[in-house]
């Protein structure tokens, strides 16, 4: 059993968010990177523990981006994974991304393909669907519960209003939500392992950018609470019915 | 030429979701002088000439049993080969799960590029660029589509649906290619619940609670509302309420007219789950919470308190004793 970990690499949660060059890039100087949480704590993991089930299954992480990626991509090999692929591409263009991914995917002959349901910063939410497509598998989104019995795949995913549990035969592409499993650290074996771990480069191939950003801006700033007296929260519902008028 | 929207169902029903995308179609084919059509996958309990009064002219309807549940890889192979059957240039979706699942794939069978989680329409005075909504609602990107096809996502909540008066055409369209490969087993709804994602209202609780045991105050104020219950993230990991109630930045992020926060500080990550909420209103205990920065309307007091009396004046407003 062969699994590829698709990571993506995220500005931290708590990073400021601003944006440079007459606004058409993210202002990346002195944030701290992180790996994308949905691709950490619920692909990432959740492939883990399939291999702790099956020490036979083989882990491998792929990430498109710069050598500015290694740290990240070593950390996530810290937590487990026996190999990593850095595709040597940056773009914003899912079809890119997502093309580039398959193509070595698609060589690699993997059994279950793993990515977060989207990243928290461009919120895209389409590489493990055009992946899919690409290579013409099954595709389950906002996977919660993933379960394996032989060739076949027991997944519960989100929907409107509830939950759905699908089966789907292998190869088969995941994308992973909260619930999936439960956030790990790595442990000092782990790092120490991690940086003798084969991380592989590839040039990307030829294809075809579809999309650009043209620019980015940030909301207008609130014009400021108006606070009501807690002697007289009554007023509230005033307020939200007249002025407001949302309810 | 023409403007293809796909229609999400759930049992049968149209979505509101699907409602704004459809006024969303109409009104990016009104921009480009052509009409706009749409696609429903799967049997249906509606009328689907009704979507004519949100602007559709014609309905493509695809039912029977091997369409009967969302396979993303069925349903993307019928929607493309719809759009280039009948010249559509632009496909649009809701950015709900359906969405997300389908409009990636009909992005790369048609090779047009694709924005997810639009939240205006395009500007087509310089190219094709879509504004949406990126680092979780912390700011937005305009997106040039520079494809001849393009497909679109809208997110919920964002684009006001329009009604009018009109009737769409049907036209049944069969399911040419072979039956998915994905089995629904179960499905499990929340029955009576208003689904979080669609909901105008939500009232949302956090460990200013202090326990599961006084959520009859978020509970009931939600009712009074017909708002949907929400919460921040430290409660649903502790299991006070479900996993997905869970609003923030690794839950759910959403788009209500109105979003009220009780006992929630507003930690950066939970705003930008609901920071483009229109409205938002915070109660609570702590003037210094950051939440009140990005509120609205702010009671600074204590929500068992503050709350009972805001339950009693809606009472009153809405004739209830």
């Amino acid at each position: 059993m062969k699994i590829l970990v698709c990571i993506s690499k995220t500005p931290d949660t708590t990073a400021k968010i601003a944006f440079t060059d007459n606004n058409t890039k993210f202002a990346g100087d002195g944030v701290q990177w992180i790996i994308n949480p949905y691709d950490e704590w619920y692909s990432l993991v959740r492939a883990i523990e399939l291999k702790e089930a099956d020490p036979s299954t083989i882990i491998h992480l792929i990430h498109a981006g710069t050598a500015d990626s290694d740290p990240i991509i070593r950390k996530a090999l810290a937590l487990g994974g026996d190999e990593a692929i850095r595709i040597d591409a940056d773009s914003q263009d899912s079809y890119y991304i997502a093309t580039q991914i398959a193509k070595v995917a698609q060589e690699g002959g993997y059994d279950l393909i793993f990515t977060g349901k989207e990243t928290i910063d461009y919120n895209g939410s389409s590489i493990g669907a055009m992946i899919a497509e690409t290579l013409d598998l099954p595709f389950i989104s906002h996977a919660v519960k993933f379960d394996l019995s032989g060739s076949t795949a027991t997944v519960t995913r989100e929907i409107e209003g509830g939950e759905e549990v699908d089966q789907a035969p292998l190869p088969l592409v995941v994308s992973c939500q909260k619930g999936m499993a439960e956030m790990r650290i790595p442990g000092m074996k782990g790092i120490m392992g991690a940086r003798t771990k084969p991380l592989k480069v590839v040039t990307p191939a030829e294809v075809d950018t579809l999309t650009s950003v043209v620019s980015f801006d940030l909301p207008p700033a609130k014009s400021g609470v108006k606070l009501i007296s807690p002697e007289t929260p009554e007023e509230l519902v005033i307020l939200l019915s007249e002025e407001a008028k949302v309810i | 030429m023409s403007v293809l929207v796909f229609i999400d169902q759930t049992e049968g029903k149209i979505k509101k979701s699907s409602y704004e995308a459809a006024t969303y179609a109409a009104d990016t084919a009104k921009l480009l002088g052509t009409h706009a059509e749409a696609i429903v996958i799967g049997d249906s309990t509606e009328d689907l000439s009704a979507l004519g009064q949100y602007g559709i002219q014609k309905v493509y309807h695809c039912a029977g049993a091997d369409v009967s549940h969302l396979d993303a890889q069925v349903y993307a192979r019928i929607v493309s080969e719809c759009c280039t059957q009948h010249g559509a240039t632009v496909v649009v979706f809701s950015a709900n799960t359906s969405g997300k699942a389908i409009a990636p794939r009909v992005s790369v069978r048609l090779k047009a590029g694709l924005v997810v989680g639009a939240i205006a329409l395009p500007e087509t005075s310089n190219g094709f660029v879509v504004k949406k909504s990126v680092f979780s609602g912390k700011a937005f990107a305009h997106v040039a589509i520079n494809t001849a096809v393009k497909v679109i996502a809208v997110n919920p909540n964002a684009y006001t649906i329009t009604k009018t008066e009109g009737t769409a055409t049907v036209e049944s369209l069969s399911n040419s290619g072979s039956a998915g490969k994905i089995n629904v087993v179960a499905v499990n709804k929340v029955t009576g619940e208003i689904p979080l994602s669609e909901a105008e209202l939500v009232v949302s609780g956090g460990r200013g609670l202090k326990g599961p045991e006084n959520w009859g105050l978020v509970t009931e104020l939600a009712s009074l509302l017909g708002a949907a219950t929400a919460c921040s993230r430290p409660v649903a990991d502790v299991h006070w309420r479900p996993h997905h109630e869970h609003v923030g930045q690794t839950g759910l992020a959403i788009a209500p007219n109105l979003y009220i926060a009780i006992g929630i500080s507003g930690a950066i990550q939970h705003l930008a789950g609901v920071n483009r909420s229109k409205t938002i209103v915070v109660i609570n205990k702590d003037p210094e919470a950051p939440f009140f920065k990005a509120a609205d309307y702010g009671i600074v007091g204590d929500a068992f308190e503050v709350v009972p009396k805001i339950i009693t004046a809606l009472k009153k407003l809405k004739g209830i004793s």
